[in-house]
């Protein structure tokens, strides 16, 4: 069997495939990243106003001590092994909330505890956390320093 | 009646944002951890031009849950100490968005020590 013959058995493989595989529904999973993103959001809301009405919070106090439950949240949730059922469903509905932040930092380090409490779990702990504070914090230096030569002028 | 339009703002805007990053997912194959990083950087550079913050007056939780609104909080502490100064600007970033590393740090590394990874549910 010559090279040209084998590429072309396996596109016709790989197109067999694909005719007999079951099609994600791209529908679905909008939907189902719109109603889990919108829960989790809605519970951050109810957060909000159970600090602002009961408690007197408000400002950037408010906003850190919602995050805060938010994030205690998703790293309970992801211990206990719920979060990342969730996330089967829910795709990226699971994955963009702060919560999903949380579920990011814990996941890896229980999966790698295994290897020790520092290049295990306190390292693992910031696969994903990392580059996210990473870029994060440069971004922030790089626009405060904007906005100070701005206000130079 | 006030409080259930809150709700409301919260759960339609926050689950367009899911959407986008769902349909991100769908089309480019972008990982979970790319997801993340983008949405944040998106959320820091609308705040540089002062416009997530709109949308957070507008959708309260809806646009501070997702993870663009650390990035809105980066940026919003940026500018905010960049008023008082040049130290200011350096460190008004992870000032404000101190809550929520600190937090995910903590809890973080309790609830890694506390729980063991589960089965997978295949």
């Amino acid at each position: 069997m010559t090279g040209k013959n084998k590429s072309n058995t396996n596109e016709k493989y790989l197109e067999y495939v694909s005719s007999i595989s079951p099609k994600t529904n791209e529908i679905k999973t909008l939907f189902r990243a719109f109603l889990v993103g919108g829960i989790i959001c809605s519970i951050g809301q109810g957060i909000r106003y159970l600090f602002s009405l009961v408690f007197g919070l408000e400002g950037e106090v408010l906003a850190g001590a919602t995050s805060m439950v938010m994030i205690f949240l998703g790293s309970f949730l992801t211990g206990l092994g719920v979060y990342d059922r969730i996330g089967k469903f829910a795709g990226a509905g699971s994955i963009v909330p702060i919560t999903g932040f949380a579920n990011s930092v814990v996941s890896p380090a229980m999966e790698f505890k295994s290897e020790g409490f520092i290049y295990g779990l306190s390292a693992k702990m910031f696969t994903v956390a990392g580059p996210i504070i990473v870029f994060g914090v440069s971004g922030s230096v790089i626009v405060g320093i904007i906005y100070f030569i701005i206000g130079l002028f | 009646m006030e409080i259930f339009l809150g709700f409301l703002k919260a759960f339609a805007v926050g689950g367009l944002i899911c959407v986008i990053a769902q349909l991100l997912i769908n089309k480019t194959k972008l990982t979970a951890g790319k997801i993340l990083v983008y949405f944040m950087l998106s959320g820091l550079i609308l705040q540089a031009f002062g416009v997530y913050e709109k949308l957070v007056e507008f959708a309260g939780a809806g646009a501070t849950v997702p993870i663009s609104g650390f990035g809105f909080l980066l940026a919003d502490g940026a500018i905010k100490g960049a008023s008082e100064g040049f130290f200011g600007a350096i460190t008004g970033g992870l000032t404000s968005a101190s809550a929520g590393i600190t937090s995910a740090v903590v809890f973080g590394f309790l609830f890694s020590l506390i729980f063991k990874t589960h089965q997978k549910y295949n």
